[in-house]
């Protein structure tokens, strides 16, 4: 495990969450990107000491394949997810003109009542 | 057997493709779809009967070893739940289908196939004896429900969307980061094989993973404080997908965290998560009280009963594991058909909020009647399958001398009935008000209607065989339990 990767990891998650605590849906997205690629390399540094690939290189010692194959499904499915966050993001910019998450309505509503009025 | 397993996860794929392919023919799209789940639901009954036989059944797909390939495990506690959560989707496409050509239905062209692939995805999710499996499972279910959630594209379901989606996306992202620990950890991500290893590490790292996948899990399953987008976002859907979400899409959660946290052995997180539960319970019970429309009411209700099945966890006993999985079995249908009645009930009066319904017992007895069983149910009144969940989960609190959790699930409960009998008085009672302003009833044609109604009496009479059936059923949750307490058997079957 090397120090840079980890410290990559910390670095982007950082970065990841900051992002993801802004209101606009954008940030939202990038944020995400960012911290599903801090636990891609996650898990790519769980698989240990980096070495030749598996099988084609014909050493006895070799990186950890499985692994990387979890961080490759990993990748495929948060890649779908960024691009259906996009959308997202598109159809409220259609519907409202801005990308905002808003606060829930209907809490408002409630909060807003006047004693006894709940009914 | 192994293709009964293989059917319960492929079958509604299948059938999900099948109605797509076939998406211009409203006729054969939904008999591809029901196929589809059907036959999972069928396979998983033909699996509860053969494993609760014979014991369990191991799948390694493709015969690789368990630390390298996908593991399929059919345990009891698995093949338990499981036909019961699909028999709920086959009601609600059921139900889907009569409503559908409604204003208040989804888009029937994606609703079938998605359910197909949410269906395959709840089957993984239970059946998976690895957790990175249980990831794609879990992703599975959530990708099929953010479409289903926004496939209309009406504001508010955009923006309740984004909430939905951007929390589990955390959640998934914290599971992803949860496996590279477990991974570096153990140097496996099998269930039994981490379970194994997992006693061998220092308790701090152990209780540090336990806790890590509370949080991932417990916010897949709506636990205090982590339930804030649940409200948000279910009441916005159409009936049909805010049912299945509401009968499943949590109680997914807690069955993870009742698998992983009982086959780790994380007792000494027992006093966090019995405190969590508490406040889950209470929580979400007053919540319930607050609002003033019927399916916000209902939202609020899952949170409060995600807190007895974490309460039935937290125990840490076979009897308190038999309560909890009691309440799961009774929970998700009756869950499932109070969202339906609520949809029967915004298709009859033109909308769900107390303030613009009222006097529909009188037009209407049938659901009313409808309504009041679940209702009943769900609070925990004798001799409705509610009442013997509770009891049982009570119960084991009481045999553990944990008073004040005992305490707290008794005021949930209380809470609980004032809520139901509030929606009761605004919708069931009192003068039917002319809001013509406010409300559009979709009547849709008879035919459609009598699909619905036969839907919701389905799944009422299923609840009810729960309750006369609670004698068979405590005893094979008791046995479920006993083999969640005692992992050996488990992990033997896995890797013997």
């Amino acid at each position: 495990m090397s120090a840079a990767l980890v410290l990559t990891i910390g670095g982007l998650t950082t970065v990841g969450i900051y992002l993801i605590t802004a209101r606009s849906l954008s940030r939202i997205i990038l944020g995400f990107s960012l911290i599903s690629h801090a636990a891609v390399l996650g898990l790519l540094t769980a698989g240990g000491s980096p070495g030749p690939a598996p099988i084609v290189s014909g050493e006895a010692v070799t990186a950890n394949p499985v692994p990387q194959a979890l961080a490759l499904t990993a990748i495929v499915i948060s890649f779908g997810l960024s691009l259906f966050l996009l959308a997202l993001a598109g159809r409220q910019h259609t519907l409202t003109g801005d990308d905002l998450v808003e606060d829930d309505i209907e809490d408002r509503a409630i909060a807003g009542l006047p004693q006894g009025e709940n009914r | 057997m192994s293709a009964l397993v293989a059917l319960t996860i492929v079958g509604p794929l299948v059938g999900a493709a099948l109605g797509l392919a076939l998406r211009r023919n409203s006729q054969l799209r939904d008999i591809a779809a029901l196929l589809g789940i059907g036959s999972a639901a069928v396979g998983s009954f033909a699996l509860l009967s053969q494993v609760s036989a014979n014991g369990t059944t191991v799948v390694r797909v493709g015969g690789w070893a368990p630390e390298l390939g996908i593991i399929l495990v059919a345990d009891l506690f698995a093949v338990l739940v499981l036909p019961i959560a699909l028999a709920i989707i086959f009601v609600v496409e059921i139900f889907a289908i009569g409503q559908r050509r409604t204003a208040w239905g989804a888009n029937p062209e994606l609703a079938g196939p998605l359910l197909g692939i949410l269906t395959s995805g709840v089957s993984l999710a239970m059946l998976t004896g690895d957790l990175f499996t249980l990831f794609v499972a879990f992703e599975l279910i959530l990708v099929s429900s953010y479409v289903l959630l926004t496939h209309q594209g009406q504001a508010a379901q955009i923006q309740a969307g984004m909430t939905y989606v951007v929390m589990n996306l955390f959640a998934s992202t914290l599971f992803l980061f949860g496996l590279g620990f477990i991974y570096a950890a153990t140097g496996t991500v099998n269930i039994a094989l981490v379970a194994e290893r997992i006693h061998d590490l220092p308790d701090g790292v152990r209780l540090g993973l336990g806790s890590w996948f509370l949080i991932v899990f417990g916010t897949k399953a709506a636990i205090f404080p982590l339930f804030s987008w649940l409200p948000d976002s279910y009441p916005t859907a159409p009936t049909t997908i805010t049912a299945v979400f509401a009968g499943l899409l949590t109680k997914i959660g807690i069955y993870a965290m009742i698998r992983l946290h009982t086959l780790t052995s994380m007792e000494e997180l027992g006093p966090v998560m019995l405190v969590i539960a508490g406040a889950t319970m209470i929580i979400g019970a007053i919540g319930a009280l607050a609002q003033s429309d019927v399916k916000r009411i209902l939202s609020f209700h899952i949170i409060s009963q995600v807190g007895y099945m974490l309460m039935g966890l937290a125990l840490f006993s076979e009897a308190g594991l038999t309560g909890a999985i009691l309440f799961l079995v009774h929970h998700m249908p009756v869950k499932t058909v109070l969202f339906l009645v609520g949809g029967l009930i915004a298709n009859a009066e033109g909308s769900s909020r107390l303030r613009y319904t009222g006097g529909l017992a009188k037009r209407s007895p049938l659901i009313a009647a409808l309504f009041a069983i679940p209702a009943l149910s769900l609070a925990g009144i004798p001799p409705f399958s509610g009442f013997v969940a509770k009891l049982a989960v009570i119960r084991a609190g009481i045999e553990a001398n944990s008073t004040p959790i005992v305490v707290a699930a008794l005021i949930a409960g209380v809470l609980t009935l004032l809520s139901m009998a509030k929606i009761w008085l605004g919708v069931f009672w009192g003068p039917s008000v002319d809001r013509s302003d406010h409300n559009h009833p979709v009547s849709g044609p008879p035919g459609n209607r009598r699909t619905m109604y036969a839907a919701t009496s389905l799944a009422v009479a299923g609840t009810l065989a729960i309750s006369v059936m609670a004698g068979p059923l405590f005893d094979l949750s008791e046995r479920a339990g006993a083999g969640l307490r005692s992992p050996s058997a488990y992990i033997e079957a896995v890797n013997p």
